[in-house]
């Protein structure tokens, strides 16, 4: 171990931010292919379908299937379109979506760059990804894309209002911007988790994190029915496959940081209970992250086997005429809750 | 009441979780997918897929050119050239049916006097060079001889309803 630790402070800095990268970059990359399968799998068992079962064993095989078609397809860019932009616009869609698992806590101690203003840095992260979809939607030069865009422009900002709103009641509640401290300001068992006091919130922020991820029931930025596929119809091969990693990682991004905020990181849900601690004591804190990660992303996968379409005025409706006073309101409830030192959280 | 009712009711997510509960039943429910190369549906008697030409028991064709089958097609699929043979008796030279056209509606199997175009249960079958979409009247006739007994059964099935 100590040899371990000799090699590793004797690498160059840099080698030792690309090792860093890569160990969070290629599981998100795996998680994300294993995504698009799980929702195949999911929304098909919800419709008394199967789903892929024939790409190696039980399908397990389809995501490297539907990747290499995608690698080996052509690159179409539009006669008219703006080539620079055009391009530029995937990219700025992912990376944003992978930047921001940079303050991430996986565990305690174990985040990339432990700064201070970590929520900040997500929010800020976040709302990067819409110039990927708007920049994409206009150099399309397609009425589609462009429709698509402007749909998910209006979406996304007033969404990130009421998430905005929430993060500020976790800031609140947990005393701190830095991830890690809000994590370990839940310390404790369920109980002592963000999700009861700050419920309301909770459930704004994973809704607006569903709208912000275009995903459904939101998804009115591609529209099949009647945008085609909105922001991205003139995309093709790996342009077209960038998009579809950004909505996907986008998707894991934000389930970690609803369990992260709201649903006590890495913490076991039962941490100082008598018998349970002990049977559950084997799993790893970051076991505990990836199971509510998953149960999150799970949730996602079922709403969209459940809900339809918002209409978009609809969509406007929730944003600015329901989620924003509810977080208004709450905010106060929160910051009387701190003041008062109501236990078990604030006290 | 009824309003403040409805209010709390939308606030809670209810008709949401309700919906939610719908698809969480289904999720566990018995899935009914026909894997299909290995699984098929059931075929009925009456199944209309490729066509074929019969003949009779000693052997003689069936197809007397009446063109009935030829003038009932809505698809215009079926044409139909005809000659005196030299025992007197008409018959087919050539029996074209275009499965492009075709709809497979089964009306000429329903026109034909002599019941010699027939509709079988073939379904799986495919054209790999142009032309090979016209069955001729010697792939109509084979087609016929091989699934004799299949398409003889079928029949004899649905005389009652006929």
């Amino acid at each position: 171990m100590d040899s371990l630790r000799e090699l590793w402070i004797a690498l160059p800095v840099v080698l030792q931010i690309i090792l860093k990268i890569v160990a969070i970059v290629v599981p998100i990359m795996l998680s994300v292919a294993y995504l698009t399968l799980a929702e195949r799998k999911v929304i098909g068992y919800m419709q008394v379908r199967i789903g892929p079962n024939r790409v190696g064993p039980r399908g397990l095989l389809q995501p490297i299937a539907d990747g290499l078609k995608l690698l080996m397809k052509e690159i179409i860019i539009p006669t008219n379109s703006n080539r620079f932009l055009f391009m530029l616009g995937p990219l700025l869609a992912l990376a944003p979506a992978l930047a921001a698992w940079a303050v991430v806590p996986f565990g305690e101690g174990m985040v990339v760059s432990d700064i201070d203003a970590g929520l900040l840095y997500i929010l800020a992260l976040t709302s990067m990804g819409i110039y990927g979809v708007i920049i994409a939607g206009w150099a399309s030069n397609s009425k589609y894309a462009f429709l698509g865009a402007l749909r998910s422009a209006a979406q996304m900002v007033s969404y990130e209002i009421a998430m905005g709103f929430a993060l500020v009641g976790v800031l609140i509640a947990g005393g701190s911007l830095n991830l890690q401290q809000i994590v370990l300001a839940q310390d404790g068992n369920m109980i002592h988790w963000f999700v009861l006091p700050l419920l309301p919130l909770f459930l704004v922020y994973f809704i607006a994190g569903i709208a912000e991820t275009n995903r459904a029931p939101f998804d009115v930025a591609e529209g099949e029915s009647e945008i085609v596929a909105g922001f991205h119809v003139e995309y093709s091969g790996m342009s077209f496959a960038l998009f579809f990693l950004a909505e996907y990682a986008n998707m894991i991004l934000i389930a970690a940081l609803t369990s992260i905020f709201f649903l006590g990181g890495w913490l076991s849900p039962f941490e100082g209970i008598p018998v349970l601690d002990g049977l559950f004591s084997w799993v790893p804190g970051i076991g505990w992250l990836i199971f509510k990660t998953a149960a999150l992303l799970f949730l996602f996968l079922w709403f969209r086997a459940t809900f339809p379409r918002y209409r978009y005025d609809q969509i406007m409706r929730l944003g600015w005429k329901v989620f924003i006073p509810i977080t208004i309101v709450w905010l106060l409830v929160v910051g009387a809750m701190v003041l008062g030192r109501m236990g078990p959280w604030f006290s | 009441m009824k309003a403040i009712q409805r209010y709390v009711k939308s606030l809670l997510l209810w008709e949401l979780v309700r919906g939610l509960m719908l698809t969480g039943r289904y999720f566990f429910a018995k899935k009914i997918t026909v894997q299909y190369p290995e699984e098929k549906t059931p075929q009925s008697p009456r199944f209309r897929g490729l066509h074929a030409l019969r003949r009779y028991a000693n052997g003689e064709e069936r197809c007397i050119a009446c063109k009935l089958c030829e003038a009932v097609c809505p698809a215009l699929a079926i044409t139909i050239e005809s000659e005196e043979r030299d025992d007197g008796t008409r018959r087919t030279t050539r029996y074209d049916i275009d499965l492009f056209k075709c709809i497979y509606c089964g009306f000429c199997e329903e026109s034909c006097p002599v019941d010699s175009i027939v509709e079988t249960r073939i379904f799986e079958y495919h054209f790999e060079q142009r032309g090979e979409n016209i069955m001729t009247k010697d792939r109509l006739l084979e087609i016929g001889d091989k699934y004799e007994k299949e398409i003889a059964a079928d029949r004899l099935q649905d005389a009652p309803y006929r």
